[in-house]
């Protein structure tokens, strides 16, 4: 009889325990994985913001016309955009406030280009849900503290678009945006 | 997986038990809907409800697939291609408010199942995955209603839109990105509105896919019943069909009457007339308002106005929204009085119709502006809902002194229907 000389098998033990099959299991489980992770990744990073959304114009606003007390709404990135000229009252108004007492404490100076304080311009997008808040426009409700007032869930903001009252956690916020005139404004 | 004495599929022809030996299909139509399926005797007209939920989903999914025939999904054309399906197309108006009108039905069909379980217990052990299965499926229909209500990309829709996809925004650091990544851009527009129509469309099946779920986990048990105590013996049980095809079918000819009536002579009296204006990104509407069957959660979340513990006002209004409906997952582990039926448990009965009161005004604070009264008390009603669930229900459930129960089914009918053989006995013709 020829001695028996047994082939190695897939369930052989190695010296430290593991099965060769083992092994098997976890190289196809990686290669599967290195291979499943990247394509489930493109599913997922296809619905974000494509090239085109992406490439985003900036815009030129004339403020010449605008009146103090008055307001502008422009679109920026798909989102509105307020210039609003302050009268000398609502900078008062603005400057009085105790800025610690703020949900989110920003003087109008922060808010503001410096030698144009009188223009306050913003996103009007309020920092809750998103909404466009009322106030720009003639004749809207400007809510409790002469600023906007965000008709979906209550948010009132003062006269330098700070939150004052209601659900928003944030002041309105203030986009990118140069002076290239004293009354004209790119934004972005 | 049934009560011993369910009857046998029997194939009669030689084409059935050919088709029987291949592809038992017939057969398992008779142990789900048939003469196979042993029903507690004892059912009353709100376990209707789950069949008229199915039968609403067909009716969205038959009109859905219609619309989605003529309906263009780009934001330049999304308006007018759903005021051609009204105005051109032939019988569009019919088959639009059926499906608008559908879907409003369908939630409030949903929601007294949901509530005729909650009366009944029948989220209570063994019934635990089946209740599970159904919040899964009225997340989904959430989710769908909403998809559905944006297409129109009317005012309601783009706004409507705006401020779900902001509720994202609230949670912090990945808030913005996901909410970006949702939109598919920095506000809704046609990337969101092309999603929405492709995830509309997908989800619906969905749903019909998680509801063949919940029929087999509730062919494991069998249905729960008025009485809440189990099936003893076949005395108890009748066969599902013809006994409960045939009340299902009476249910559901009211069920399609009341519907008709606000197809055809109301149709608008559910929804909003914002939607009627075309989206505009830079003007909101003066009210945002969910339709009628989102009101209780949008109250919910608007309660939340001022910061406390560190959290935002707003992150803690959508945690608590998304809360009011997980916390229906635990239900089953929150109530551990062994007694499923209200009709046996004198306190928890009562507070069952106290929360449906506090449902119901949380649903009315939800349709009106952020303004007091009703911010106010909203804020007292959201506290109410979630004390009920957390502190009220647990402990009653430890305390109450609970009815006696009846010995079985049977005993419980004969106890009220006299003892004459069942159901009552007409009176005889003068």
């Amino acid at each position: 009889m020829a001695s028996e000389v047994r082939q190695a098998t897939a369930e052989d033990l190695s010296a430290g325990g593991e099965r060769r099959r083992d092994f098997l299991y976890v190289a196809t489980a990686a290669f599967a994985g290195a291979g499943v992770v990247p394509v489930a990744w493109s599913l997922v990073n296809q619905m974000n913001p494509s090239a085109d959304v992406l490439a985003l114009a900036s815009i030129d606003l004339d403020l010449g016309a605008v009146q103090p007390g008055q307001a502008i709404k422009a679109s920026w990135r798909g989102k509105p955009v307020f210039a609003r000229h302050l009268t000398p009252e609502e900078i008062a108004d603005a400057k009085k406030v105790d800025v610690a007492s703020l949900r989110d404490p920003q003087k109008l100076e922060d808010r503001t280009k410096p030698g144009n304080e009188q223009w306050l311009i913003t996103l009007g997008v309020c920092t809750h849900l998103g909404c466009v808040p009322l106030g720009a426009a003639e004749g809207e409700v400007r809510g409790d503290y002469g600023g906007y007032f965000c008709p979906c869930h209550g948010s009132h903001y003062d006269t330098a678009a700070r939150i004052r009252k209601g659900p928003a956690p944030k002041n309105l916020e203030v986009p990118p945006y140069q002076f290239k005139s004293p009354t004209a404004v790119t934004i972005g | 997986m049934s009560f011993p004495w369910a009857k046998q599929y029997q194939p009669t022809s030689a084409v059935g038990k050919w088709v029987d030996e291949r592809l038992p299909l017939p057969r398992f139509i008779h142990g789900a809907l048939g003469p196979g399926y042993p029903t507690p005797k004892n059912l009353n007209a709100f376990y209707n409800f789950g069949v008229l939920a199915g039968v609403a989903l067909v009716i969205q999914i038959i009109t859905g697939v219609v619309l989605a025939m003529h309906f263009a999904a780009d934001t330049r054309v999304a308006f007018d291609s759903v005021e051609h399906i009204m105005r051109d197309v032939n019988g569009g108006w019919m088959i639009r408010y059926m499906h608008a009108v559908g879907a409003s039905f369908f939630f409030g069909v949903v929601y007294i199942h949901i509530f005729r379980g909650l009366y009944y217990g029948s989220y209570k052990p063994p019934r635990e995955v089946l209740w599970m299965l159904g919040l899964v499926i009225f997340l989904l229909m959430m989710a769908t209603a909403f998809m559905g209500y944006v297409l129109v990309w009317g005012q309601m829709s783009f706004w409507g839109a705006q401020v779900i996809t902001g509720l994202f925004s609230a949670l912090p650091l990945v808030g913005t990105a996901i909410q970006t990544w949702l939109l598919g851009g920095f506000s809704p527009d046609n990337a969101t509105l092309n999603r929405f129509f492709s995830l509309h469309y997908l989800l619906p099946f969905v749903i019909f896919g998680v509801i063949i779920l919940h029929v087999w986990a509730l062919h494991i048990p069998g249905s729960n019943n008025p009485t809440g105590v189990d099936v003893k013996s076949e005395a108890d049980t009748v066969p599902f069909h013809p006994y409960y095809t045939a009340k299902d079918f009476v249910g559901l000819g009211v069920y399609l009457i009341v519907f008709s009536a606000f197809v055809f002579f109301m149709p608008n009296s559910l929804g909003e007339p914002d939607n009627y204006i075309p989206a505009n990104p830079l003007s909101t509407p003066a009210h945002i308002v969910p339709e009628w069957y989102f009101w209780p959660f949008y109250a919910i979340l608007r309660a939340f106005t001022a910061d406390f513990l560190g959290v935002p006002a707003k992150l803690w209004g959508v945690l608590a929204m998304f809360a009011s409906i997980l916390l229906l997952f635990l239900l089953p582990w929150l109530d551990t009085s062994p007694v499923r039926s209200n009709n046996y448990r004198p306190l928890s009965r009562i507070l069952f119709w106290v929360f449906v009161v506090v449902a119901l005004l949380l649903g009315v604070c939800g349709g009106k502006p952020a303004e007091e009264p009703w911010v106010r008390l909203s804020q007292i009603l959201t506290a109410y809902y979630f004390a009920h669930f957390l502190i009220i229900l647990p402990i009653v459930s430890k305390l109450e002194k609970t009815k006696p129960l009846p010995g079985s089914i049977s005993e419980a009918v004969l106890a009220k229907y006299g003892k004459g053989g069942g159901a009552p006995v007409a009176q005889p013709a003068e």
